[in-house]
């Protein structure tokens, strides 16, 4: 299986835009390389803008550039973007309903050695908490490109997550993707999978064993987080009765808790949810900490387990 | 719209006595900054920006940034006696269903080059407007008014670093300095000076003028426009709660509104 960043579908949307587009600008708080948006700095350096180690005032900037008409995509690590410059996207962006579009680098336990610093794990909470605000995570590089691109489409702000660690390319150019439309990767009817980001991989694998022993699992790209594809939710709680829910991020509040808050209301079916325990990261090998975080295929099959002595 | 220096002096009467008579038709809301800062906005309003109440959203016009979003009773003022919305909607302030929310929201009054109210965000977004505009190859100028006390705000400082290596010359910060917020002195709080040599050693051309005094505060927007290759900062020295007695360097005015009886001592005040 092919193996490439999520980020570098991110790199490569921003070129896809520069060209089609002259209104799209882009800027970054000194961390340019490792979100790939040196790609288009290269290219188009008179519409890029380093905004230096200030992400408050990238933010604001971009508010700015985009009241003048532009269409800012800012990049840095989640964890500096979604969480020190909250404010500025809640109260500036946000509120205004401002066409500032947010590319989260560096999303997830599989940083690795950086440590819990790096590792963001709280930026789905942190952003679909936020009125007006949109919030893909896609699953491998080229849904990313495709996010990336329709970001640009739609009128307002949008975050995308992606990651640094070359995972699994297992959708193709021809996969449907559209922004609040989830996507059956896997039909089943015993129980339903629901996943975002590169771990939805890890959700197919343990639906193949899963098989193998029986268990007819349904498997769901849920890539956009908000506006959340409610009806595909639904229909596989009734049709199958049990959820399991698997991201890389904190369990509480982020996919689970968006997926849970749908279900409690409509369809109640017993849920459960694989993602980090309330608890910070380490340093780590990317895959040494999946598996001590319990973020594996592995967690993801024990989770269909219990469920379904639940259901 | 062009005034003279005793139209624009009439007219920063009849904005004070809007701002109070909000503030207490609201029974909250901030008079105290709202007052130190009429000459700068009315200045700005009636005699150098260009604007035009019947395009609020004309391309070219030129940009005001409010970064001291607490003052909105201020700007509703000036923005409804330049005619962008009827003088009659000003008591409307801060209650339910109104366009004239308590900080100012750009998307439901005209006139509103921008949202704020939580501090020190106003002139990062000036810079990326000054960034759009050089970029589309525009000629417009963005004013940016800021608090005294705002300036503890780190973002400020990180966006002060972007405008000068950006070069930009089409920005005008405006520095309300009235010396108080609502802790106190700012001096006590959380000292700025020295000030003037804070700006300068980033880079910027400052300007420093007594905030009340209107010929010096055109004279300060004509020189910040010759200015070429830096932006510039007039630090205005003013007076919290100016015009009205018992509000003048009070903090306690700073976020309060006046009651029936000191309306009315305000207004008799104000109209002399």
């Amino acid at each position: 299986m092919k193996m490439k960043p999520t980020r570098d579908g991110y790199g490569e949307a921003l070129l896809i835009l520069g060209e089609q587009n002259p209104d799209v600008v882009v800027m970054d708080a000194d961390l340019a390389k490792s979100t790939r948006a040196d790609w288009f700095w290269d290219k188009y350096p008179e519409r890029f803008f380093d905004m230096g180690i200030a992400e408050q005032d990238m933010l604001g900037t971009a508010a700015g550039l985009s009241m003048g008409g532009k269409i800012p995509f800012v990049s840095t690590y989640g964890v500096f973007v979604a969480g020190r410059a909250w404010d500025q996207i809640r109260t500036t962006i946000c509120y205004a309903n401002l066409n500032v579009k947010i590319g989260g680098a560096h999303g997830g336990i599989s940083v690795g050695p950086d440590g819990a610093t790096h590792q963001s794990l709280e930026e789905i909470a942190l952003m679909r908490v936020l009125p007006n605000m949109q919030l893909i995570v896609p699953c491998d590089a080229i849904e990313t490109r495709k996010a990336t691109l329709a970001a640009a489409e739609i009128k307002g702000p949008v975050y995308i997550r992606f990651a640094r660690e070359a995972t699994p390319v297992f959708t193709t150019e021809e996969s449907p993707f559209e922004v609040g439309k989830a996507v059956e990767l896997q039909g089943g009817d015993d129980v339903t999978i629901i996943a975002c980001g590169p771990i939805v991989y890890e959700a197919l694998v343990a639906a193949e064993q899963l098989a193998g022993e029986g268990i007819s699992c349904r498997v769901i790209n849920m890539h956009t987080i908000k506006p959340l594809d409610v009806e595909s939710i639904l229909k596989a709680a009734r049709e199958t009765g049990a959820i399991v829910t698997a991201e890389e991020h904190q369990v509480n509040a982020g996919l689970g808790g968006a997926v849970a808050e749908v279900v409690v209301k409509q369809a109640p079916v017993p849920m459960e949810m694989v993602g980090v325990m309330d608890t910070f990261g380490e340093s780590g090998d990317p895959d040494e900490l999946a598996v001590k975080y319990g973020l594996k295929h592995t967690d993801i099959k024990a989770a269909v387990k219990r469920v379904l002595k639940r259901k | 719209m062009q005034a003279n220096l005793h139209e624009l002096k009439s007219i920063c009467k009849e904005v004070r006595q809007d701002i109070v008579r909000m503030t207490a038709a609201a029974g909250s809301g901030h008079p105290g900054g709202s007052l130190s800062s009429v000459e700068l906005l009315v200045g700005l309003y009636f005699a150098k920006l260009r604007h035009n109440p019947e395009q609020p959203n004309w391309p070219d016009r030129d940009r005001f940034i409010l970064s001291k979003g607490h003052v909105a009773p201020l700007l509703y003022s000036v923005l409804a006696r330049s005619g962008y919305f009827p003088v009659e909607e000003l008591t409307t302030l801060r209650k339910m269903g109104s366009r004239l929310q308590g900080h100012p929201s750009m998307l439901v009054l005209p006139g509103l080059d921008n949202t704020s109210g939580s501090l020190g965000q106003g002139l990062s977004q000036a810079n990326g407007l000054a960034l759009a505009a050089r970029l589309n190859k525009q000629d417009f100028r963005i004013y940016c008014l800021l608090g005294d006390g705002e300036l503890q705000e780190g973002q400020v400082w990180e966006a002060v670093m972007s405008s000068a290596h950006y070069k930009l010359d089409h920005v005008c910060a405006i520095v309300d300095y009235n010396g108080l917020q609502i802790d106190g002195d700012v001096e006590d709080v959380k000292g700025l000076h020295p000030l003037t040599d804070k700006w300068q050693a980033f880079n910027w051309h400052v300007i420093t003028i007594d905030g009340h005094d209107l010929e010096q505060v055109l004279q300060a927007y004509e020189e910040a426009a010759s200015v070429t290759g830096k932006p510039t900062v007039i630090i205005a020295k003013t007076v919290k709660g100016k015009g009205v007695s018992f509000m003048e360097n009070r903090p306690e005015w700073h976020g309060k509104a006046p009651n029936k009886e000191q309306l009315e001592q305000a207004l008799a005040e104000l109209a002399d």
